[in-house]
């Protein structure tokens, strides 16, 4: 059941009519039972992923969160205890936490590991070894990445003692599987969802309309922008033999809107969903094409997933024992100004695997990664020489400066996403020079852009759409624009939604003589 | 309370007049492109009042001339034929049909026979969209959609024609809210010749059976005809291509006389119609011309006249005045067909 079908509408009004008319302690279960037949939409026998994931993480919480209790009532209830015994009873406690916790990893993670790369690793052996070991093809559960990351995060932060375990499974199953976030993320973490997902919500009406305006918005961006340029994007990138040069340069260019539109518009859509429930969902997105660098760019968009991999592996590795080594062979060995850069180097080098690798099974991912993590690192390295730069001009200060750095950052960022287009690293490195070459300009400026199903219409309504998109990005900067439109007369505010629906049933790129596009993170 | 009620309620109306406009404008006017689109909307017009209801695809709505079977035997008669119409689509029109009157006769072509299963979502448009709606209607679409099609789209077209707005012209604001008459009772005029020439050869098929889905809507017909009285008549239309094989003739003979049902195979009778596929035909003896649909609707309305309870209505003043506009319009498209080939030399416009 896409967001963008009918099917999922008529789901939500039936579920939104009960939730506000059943009584409110039964509101978390519905949400429950809306969350599973929304999965089962997609298949009846992925519940069984889920449900794994779901019942194994909430039994190992539940372990460690006992043997927690378990260490802190003996030390409680044995006054004459020493330190030393104190001491050790908690390392015993959380020795065995621990392999309670890697035990859930492993499962949860090896599950997704299984399912998702098992594919990659063969076609690699059969490269490799010249074998001939048949794919397994196993289908991919909807949401799985994101639904095993938020379980992983739950269990390191109950053996962390962030929060105590859930002990109700089927309030943990409703945040493993909460439907509007299980088709893209964001990867939401329990002690920020939780409250708000389980607690009791009367009807609010200023909450439920501002979840509303917030869905249009998404499906503005999803269905005007990003659908419509779903065919040309994919019939560029379809052909690399006959679309070259120039059309290399629209590729990058379009697939840059096209991923912006539809991520961030399924994540609007997500949102507001959740909010017209009552629920608050974490923002997911902080005007990304407005980052003046990368590293900027990346605290700005697929926020939750930077931030995952920060806290639960970033910073965990950088502080572990074998990390502590190397960097104190390395200073001794290289001195302190390289030594100590070699550590934060290495973490950030397995977070950016990482971060590819969960994008995707395919070497295109993993190189994609790491170019980002190359271009972080440079920018890193010679920041002093920006500083001395800025200080000695004084037009780095400016608007325009500004403005130029965010041109830079959105055409790095394209150049180093083509490689999720052409999804062939060999192919993206051999058609990116081709823009350089003059091939496909003139064809593409005469008439060329009109061969992918796109009119001339179509391209002023990208164009319009995309303005809009701006002057709400510069508003976003001043505060949420649904602030800013309820403070607006009641008359401003209904035409501004009146115009956006009129717009988004007439000019959305959707029904008969549309391919609708399946969001592009829901794969990942 | 009550303020935000009203407004609510306020915003409710305006969106709902928006977009009863918008689909207003984006949906097909069938006035200058795809014309056939506008046959089943006509029927209402004239519904009421037939004697006859002929049944089925191109073949029943090119092929007869009901103005013709008035003035030769006063039989009133409407075609509730629409491109490529599907065997289900043909009883739900009679199903339709039947919620504004009873005829004494219903005439199936048999051609549809051969579709086993929905094929094209442009026909089933050009088919549903013109049907009032009922439960009937409902029925109608959800046997003939595609795998691509869904309910919502025909409950509101607006959600399948949207796309349309970068092809608007000053016709889709023109026939906003009217349209023109295209056919005389169901029958869309073509004056053009375009002689038969040589005739490709049938395809040899597979398998020769209908489709059990096809039996299935043709006992329905006929038990629906049974329960309301009317006399069914099956017909095939006298036109040279596409292939009518001898194994579907046999199966429709066995089914005819089982259920002792008429069965005309008009091309076994062009002789004695007098068809002249060299005049009467207007692309090479797939459809009739005006001319041939007259001759085949003047035999036909003698064989019903002679052969069913079908009367003659001539002396019915209120009846004989409706037809005699029929036979003003029938003459000024005549007249503005010819006029047409004579400055043109091939016809633009059925209009």
């Amino acid at each position: 059941m896409s967001f963008v079908s009918f099917e999922f509408l008529l789901f939500l009004l039936i579920l939104f009519v009960l939730y506000y008319t059943l009584p409110r302690r039964f509101q978390w279960m519905l949400l429950l039972v809306g969350s599973l037949v929304f999965y089962a939409f997609a298949s009846p026998k992925y519940l069984i992923y889920i449900a794994v994931t779901a019942m194994s993480t909430w039994a190992a919480g539940r372990a460690i969160s006992a043997e927690y209790r378990g260490r802190d009532s003996y030390i409680k209830e044995t006054p004459d205890i020493t330190k030393e015994q104190k001491k050790a009873r908690k390392e015993a406690a959380k020795k065995k936490a621990k392999t309670i916790m890697v035990l859930c990893l492993v499962l949860n993670l090896g599950i997704l590991a299984v399912i998702k790369y098992t594919d990659f690793f063969i076609s690699n052996i059969n490269s490799l070894f010249g074998a001939d070991i048949a794919f397994m093809r196993f289908a991919l559960p909807m949401g799985i990445s994101f639904y095993t990351f938020m379980s992983a995060g739950y269990i390191i932060d109950v053996f962390r003692g962030k929060y105590a375990a859930e002990e109700n499974p089927a309030r943990f199953a409703l945040f493993v599987s909460f439907f509007p976030q299980l088709v893209q993320g964001p990867i939401s973490r329990f002690d920020d969802l939780s409250k708000s997902l389980y607690e009791e919500h009367a009807f609010d009406a200023q909450s439920i309309t501002h979840g509303a305006w917030r869905v249009l918005w998404g499906y503005f961006k999803k269905m005007v922008v990003a659908d419509r340029l779903a065919p040309l994007v994919a019939g560029i990138a379809g052909s690399p033999d006959k679309y070259a040069g120039g059309y290399v340069l629209a590729l990058i260019f379009f697939y840059s809107l096209q991923i912006y539109a539809d991520f961030t518009g399924g994540i609007d859509i997500t949102i507001g969903i959740a909010k017209m429930f009552g629920v608050k969902v974490t923002e997911n997105f902080d005007r990304p094409f407005f980052s003046r660098n990368i590293a900027e760019f990346w605290r700005r968009w697929h926020i939750t997933m930077g931030t995952w991999f920060k806290d639960y592996i970033f910073y965990p590795v950088s502080v572990s024992k074998w990390m502590m080594k190397v960097s104190k062979w390395s200073r001794a060995k290289l001195g302190n100004t390289v030594g100590k850069r070699v550590p934060v180097y290495l973490s950030t080098i397995l977070v950016w695997l990482a971060t590819g690798i969960w994008h995707g099974a395919s070497w295109n991912f993993v190189v994609w990664g790491l170019l980002n993590c190359v271009v972080i690192m440079i920018s890193q390295e010679i920041s002093p020489l920006y500083d001395k730069f800025h200080k000695r001009f004084s037009f780095s200060n400016t608007k325009g400066w500004d403005i130029f750095q965010m041109f830079r950052t959105f055409w790095l960022m394209g150049f180093l996403r083509v490689l999720d287009v052409y999804r062939d690293v060999p192919l993206t490195f051999r058609m990116v020079p081709t823009i350089f070459s003059g091939r496909g300009w003139s064809e593409m400026f005469s008439g060329g852009l009109l061969k992918f199903g796109l009119s001339t219409a179509d391209f002023v309504v990208v164009l319009a759409a995309c303005i809009v998109m701006l002057v709400v990005g510069i508003l976003q900067g001043r505060g949420t624009v649904c602030g800013q439109l309820s403070e607006k007369p009641r008359a401003v505010r209904w035409t501004v939604i009146w115009v956006l629906i009129v717009i988004i049933i007439t000019l959305g790129a959707y029904g008969i003589g549309y391919d609708a596009a399946q969001f592009i993170y829901n794969q990942f | 309370m009550k303020k935000r009620i009203i407004s609510i309620a306020a915003a409710v109306i305006v969106l709902a007049a928006t977009f009863f406009l918008l689909q207003r404008l984006l949906m097909p006017k069938y006035i200058s492109v795809n014309e056939e689109g506008g046959l089943a909307a006509e029927y209402y017009d004239n519904a009421g009042n037939n004697d006859v209801i002929f049944i089925g695809d191109c073949e029943v709505y090119t092929n007869y001339s009901p103005i013709k079977m008035w003035t030769e035997r006063g039989i009133t008669s409407y075609i509730r034929g629409t491109p490529q119409q599907m065997i289900w689509q043909a009883y739900y029109m009679l199903e339709d049909a039947l919620r504004y009157e009873t005829p004494k006769v219903v005439i199936y072509n048999v051609l549809s026979m051969k579709h086993g299963e929905p094929e094209s979502e442009a026909y089933n448009r050009l088919a549903l969209d013109g049907m009032r709606w009922s439960s009937t209607k409902y029925r109608a679409i959800k046997a003939s959609m595609t795998e691509e099609e869904s309910v919502i789209s025909y409950v509101f077209p607006l959600l399948r024609f949207h796309s349309r707005w970068s092809e608007i012209t000053a016709e889709d604001f023109e026939y906003m809210f009217k349209t023109e008459p295209l056919s005389h009772n169901g029958y869309l005029m073509r004056i053009d010749t375009k002689p038969a020439g040589t005739v490709p050869d049938p395809i040899p098929l597979p398998d020769y059976s209908f489709a059990q889905v096809c039996w299935d809507y043709l006992e329905k017909i006929r038990s629906l005809c049974e329960d309301n009285g009317i006399q069914l008549i099956l017909v095939k239309a006298p036109t040279l291509y596409p292939a009518w094989y001898p194994q579907w003739e046999e199966q429709i003979e066995a089914y005819a006389k089982e259920h002792g049902l008429t069965y005309l195979n008009f091309l076994e009778k062009t002789e004695e119609i007098g068809i002249d596929y060299t005049k009467d035909t207007f692309d090479a003896g797939m459809h009739l011309n005006l001319s041939g649909a007259e001759k085949l609707a003047a035999w036909l309305a003698d064989y019903l006249a002679d052969n069913t309870a079908v009367s003659d209505r001539r002396g019915d003043t209120a009846t004989a005045e409706q037809w005699q506009k029929k036979i003003e319009f029938y003459e000024a498209m005549q007249a503005s067909q010819k006029k047409q080939l004579e400055e043109n030399g091939s016809l633009n416009s059925f209009r």
